[in-house]
């Protein structure tokens, strides 16, 4: 058997032996999530609900809206109406960095809560709200004001997006609402969604730039965790784009308003905002590109691709010039660490894009990835976004409308139909398409979709990886097993990982946990065999 | 809700059901799990991860919207059903959530119909706590958990000479400090709940999915007979006693005591424990108080008339402002995002020799001690990590202390009661003042 056959087979066997271990039906429906690559039939069943009492490391609709897209908003303040629990939790908590702008303003660090109280609960909460959007108001006079709900909100009829438009109306300053009510859908991603619709319908398009350059660009699903943002302006900046506004990591409210005029929207993470990336291809014909920064060959790849949609030789060149000049920089060091990293295996279980997107840099170390897999991801994100056509609207369209746009009118797009089917040619094929994560993956290696607890460490334990990376509710479990594990949400207090530079940091990273000195000392003298013959 | 507003900005406390997670950590082969939707449970799991730096399970019976408006009695009974199958714990914390007390879901009798459908699982100790957040704190989820504990398990019987103690939301070092004064003394006594290992634990051969250690269940079982209990809730209502609740049940003497941080507390603790127990304070603690009262001198002339805000939980907080008053610090602003009547007046009591009453803040959040902090002009100020952007605004060190702190590595480890616990406090209090000291000297590095 060729080695690619045998992996397949002992990957299978490993994945059939977990779902045994489960009862009948439990298992049944797992193991539809966990796929060994190369075995055939390899649809991921995703977004579904999560099984009662299965420790899972999902969050809510509130977590994917307030916490992950609107949160990142630095000149807007973010009103929680609901307890003091939910608006705390997401306090600061995805190290979302921000430097105030134009306006001087930066509210990262403030958490805003109604904290309902028991008689809010009862009688209801309108009138609070209210009156902590005055307080707001008065007190920090935000750019604009965003109220998201919490799981009460939505059980006792408070029309929270009624009080924002009589207090928009009242203040003077944009106040909008999400519905984003933890309850609500099967894990964070569905909030990722209420909060493009919430953008879309509230901020997007009600203000105009000032000017316009032909290299105007957006990028889309990027919070500048870390500070991953700031690695990856500078480098389009030096090659000659403009970015005019970003979803939504350092974004000010004004530059997303501002964001139509754009003449291509570069996409990192698919899975939180490829809603507002379709909505602005239907409303105002601007396409997107997916892109990944994560990487060295793939931000190459990516910057070649952008200069690619432009069709602009001047832009091609330099291009090609920052890229060799970034390659030059780094590589002394990259074939270093290549050198203490290659052969390693990583497993990987991240969010809804990160996985695909750190697999590539994995790879320019020359690691191997034995398990990638998502925790709120959809089938596109697995599979390619080929899928959607043939997906019948799951029971998500009742928690979140589908917003359909048409093209707005008087509304003129950058490029002509002609043009962007030309530019389309070009790309062949990556122009407004994903071919999901799979599609990357090794022989043999398995995906997984909402990984639990228990699978965590069934697979840890028989896997044996030399670095687990997840998030810190998996973190202190792996590395109890004796494997270091990183933090590939909040980059365990460092990053950023993006770009030439970011490769090198996370390179770093790996090494660190690789070599840690404590392995040395897991075992006490006393208990190691032979003594030790100094005595 | 501070001040003159409805909003809360920037909040000094956690919710209710963060609180039952820990204290049912502290119990020996248990888990919890929280009927509500499973962004409740994953929220609190990475925060009580970020400060303890341990892997914490807390399942969820993760409701979906149809249970939202038809009940979750379903998704809570398959809930139990997966965790007691995957975990077998013996004891299961099921606290609830804002989403389940809004809809109104009887987790008793849920729990009840359960039970009489699969009596197997009989075998474990369910128990309920009513935690909904938009009433208290975390605190106060906390000390529900212990009412709860005791109500459900604890049994009378022949008077024996056990102890219990109900240390409240300390430290895991705390409550391995405070098993060695009670070995000290000869007592063997029961700490409801122990989190000393389920909460710092270290790296071992092979992982538990439920960490060892904790309170063993028959040990919670034999508290009704125990000679006496000790309860660190003198900022508690005593609605939320577990001690109390001993006496009432079992007649089992009752004493109420400020969590013992700094030398007065500490010296009522001893006491207590000597006088009660009949026996005289160890040599060895005695020893401990000798030098800590050495190091007072050391670092009195640092110390002296400076001006801290300190914030936190009640029962912690009443003890580090006894703490600083104590070794010569004002408490000029005392705040919590909980309080009471409670708080307030066992706090007058410790300040009463003070010559400017301190400025004491109930219900609060940062916004309001940001503004008393700098009204007041404070030196330093002592609490949780969540406080770093007023230390910052002010220009003034922080020194942390209390839960969570996650921007410092060791939280876990802080020792705060007992001689020795104001010990490690007084060096770290004094040592912050003197490098801030430092760093603002125009004039490069000196002695100080
Ligand atoms: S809904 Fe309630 S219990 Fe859940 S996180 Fe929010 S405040 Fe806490
Ligand atoms: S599930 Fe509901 S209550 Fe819990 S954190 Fe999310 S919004 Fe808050």
């Amino acid at each position: 058997m060729p080695s690619s056959e045998k992996k397949i087979e002992k990957h299978r066997q490993l994945r059939d032996s977990i779902i045994d271990s489960y009862p009948a039906k439990v298992g049944k429906r797992r193991s539809r999530h966990l796929v060994v690559k190369g075995e055939g039939d390899e649809q991921v069943e995703a977004n579904a609900k999560t099984i009662p009492g299965i420790i899972t490391t999902r969050g809510c609709a509130f977590a994917g809206c307030k916490g992950v897209v609107l949160g990142p908003i630095k000149d807007a303040v973010n009103l929680v109406h609901g307890p003091v629990g939910c608006s705390y939790y997401s306090w600061l908590t995805r190290r979302n960095f921000a430097r105030p702008g134009e306006s001087g303003k930066n509210y990262l660090q403030y958490c805003v809560t109604t904290d309902m109280q028991e008689g809010d609960i009862v009688f209801g909460g309108e009138k609070k709200l209210m009156q902590a959007i005055r307080e707001v108001k008065e007190a920090l006079d935000p750019e604009a004001i965003i109220v998201s709900a919490t799981c009460p909100v939505g059980l006792i009829g408070d029309d929270i997006a009624s009080v924002a438009r009589e207090a928009e109306a009242e203040l003077g300053v944009k106040v909008f609402s999400a519905n984003c009510e933890g309850y609500k859908g099967v894990s964070q991603s569905v909030g990722h969604h209420i909060a493009c619709n919430a953008l879309m319908e509230n901020v997007v398009g009600s203000e105009e730039p000032e000017e316009t350059t032909p290299f105007d660009v957006n990028i889309f699903g990027e919070y500048n965790i870390g500070g991953d943002l700031w690695n990856i302006t500078p480098l389009l900046e030096k090659i000659g784009y403009r970015v005019l506004s970003t979803y939504t990591g350092d974004a000010s409210i004004h530059d997303l308003a501002r964001a139509p005029r754009a003449k291509l929207n570069v996409l990192m993470c698919h899975r939180s905002i490829n809603y507002a990336a379709q909505m602005f291809w239907d409303r105002y014909q601007l396409p997107w590109l997916k892109v990944n920064y994560v990487g060295v060959d793939e931000t190459a790849r990516s910057l070649r691709e952008m200069a690619r949609f432009f069709e602009d030789d001047g832009l091609m060149a330099r291009t090609e010039e920052v890229i060799a000049e970034e390659l030059e920089r780094v590589r002394s060091q990259l074939d270093h660490y290549r050198g203490r990293l290659a052969g390693r295996r990583v497993m990987l279980f991240v969010g809804g894009s990160r996985a695909h997107h750190f697999q590539h840099l994995c790879e320019d170390l020359g690691m191997e990835v034995v398990l990638a897999g998502y925790e709120f991801a959809h089938r596109d994100d697995y599979e390619g976004r080929q899928v959607l056509s043939g997906m019948s609207r799951s029971s998500l369209s009742k928690v979140v409308q589908d917003i359909s746009y048409e093209l707005e009118s008087g509304f003129e797009p950058a490029f002509s139909e002609e043009e962007l089917g030309r530019k389309g040619a070009a790309l062949e094929g990556s122009l407004l398409d994903y071919e999901g994560m799979n599609a990357h993956m090794k022989e043999g290696a398995l995906i997984v979709d909402d990984l639990n607890h228990h699978e965590t460490e069934v697979l840890v334990r028989e896997l044996r990886p030399d670095v687990f990376c997840s998030g810190i509710k998996d973190k202190y479990v792996v590395e109890k097993m004796g494997v270091p594990s990183r933090q590939l949400h909040s980059y365990d207090y460092s990053g950023p990982y993006t770009g030439f530079e970011g490769a090198l940091t996370f390179a770093r990273d790996m090494e660190m946990a690789v070599y840690t000195p404590t392995t040395r000392f897991m075992a006490p003298p006393w208990k190691k065999e032979a003594p030790d013959g100094d005595a | 809700m501070a001040g003159n507003f409805v909003s809360t900005t920037n909040p000094c406390r956690m919710c209710r059901p963060l609180g039952a997670c820990l204290a049912f950590r502290g119990i020996e082969d248990s888990m919890v799990l929280l009927h509500g939707s499973q962004g409740c449970s994953t929220y609190m799991r990475r925060y009580i991860s970020s400060h303890f730096r341990e892997p914490v399970d807390i399942a969820s019976s993760s409701l979906s919207e149809k249970s939202a408006v038809y009940g979750g009695a379903e998704s809570l009974k398959r809930g139990v059903k997966n965790v007691v199958d995957r975990y077998s714990p013996r004891v299961l914390g099921i606290a609830t959530t804002c989403l389940t007390e809004t809809i109104g879901d009887d987790v008793e009798l849920i729990i009840g119909e359960l039970l009489r459908d699969e009596p197997a699982l009989r075998e474990v100790e369910i128990i309920p706590v009513s935690t909904p957040s938009y009433s208290g704190g975390h605190y106060n989820g906390f000390h529900d958990s212990c009412v709860a504990l005791i109500s459900r398990l604890a049994q009378g019987g022949p008077r024996g000479d056990g102890v219990n103690l109900f240390p409240g939301f300390l430290s895991p070092a705390d409550i391995r400090h405070l098993k060695d004064v009670m070995d000290g003394f000869g007592l063997s006594a029961v700490i409801i709940p122990d989190i000393s290992e389920t909460l710092d634990g270290g790296i071992v051969d092979s992982y538990r999915r439920i960490p060892a250690g904790g309170t063993p269940l028959e040990a919670v079982r034999r508290t009704g007979t125990a000679a006496f209990s000790l309860e660190f809730s003198a900022a508690t209502p005593g609605r939320q006693s577990a001690a109390l609740l001993l006496k009432e049940s079992f007649s089992v003497p009752a004493e109420r005591l400020p969590a013992p941080i700094g030398i007065s507390y500490s010296d009522r603790f001893f006491q207590a424990v000597s006088r009660r127990a009949g026996r005289p304070v160890p040599e060895h603690f005695a020893r401990q108080r000798e030098r800590l009262l050495d190091a007072m001198v050391d670092a009195h002339k640092y110390l002296s008339g400076k001006r801290a805000a300190v914030y936190g939980d009640p029962d912690f907080v009443l003890g580090l402002s006894s703490f600083l008053a104590d070794v010569g610090v004002v408490p000029a602003v005392i705040a919590s995002g909980g309080g009471g009547r409670e708080f307030i007046s066992e706090l007058e009591l410790a300040c009463a020799h003070l010559e400017d009453p301190p400025e004491i803040l109930t219900y609060t959040d940062f916004g309001e001690i940001a503004r008393a902090a700098a009204a007041s002009g404070v030196d330093l100020l002592v609490g949780t990590s969540k406080g770093n952007h007023i230390a910052r605004e002010l220009q003034v060190p922080l020194m942390r202390a209390g839960f969570p702190i996650h921007d410092r590595i060791g939280g876990q480890r802080m020792l705060h009661v007992g001689y020795a616990g104001a010990m490690a406090l007084l060096d770290l209090l004094t040592n912050t003042i003197i490098a801030g000291a430092q760093d603002e000297l125009g004039y490069g590095y000196s002695y100080m």
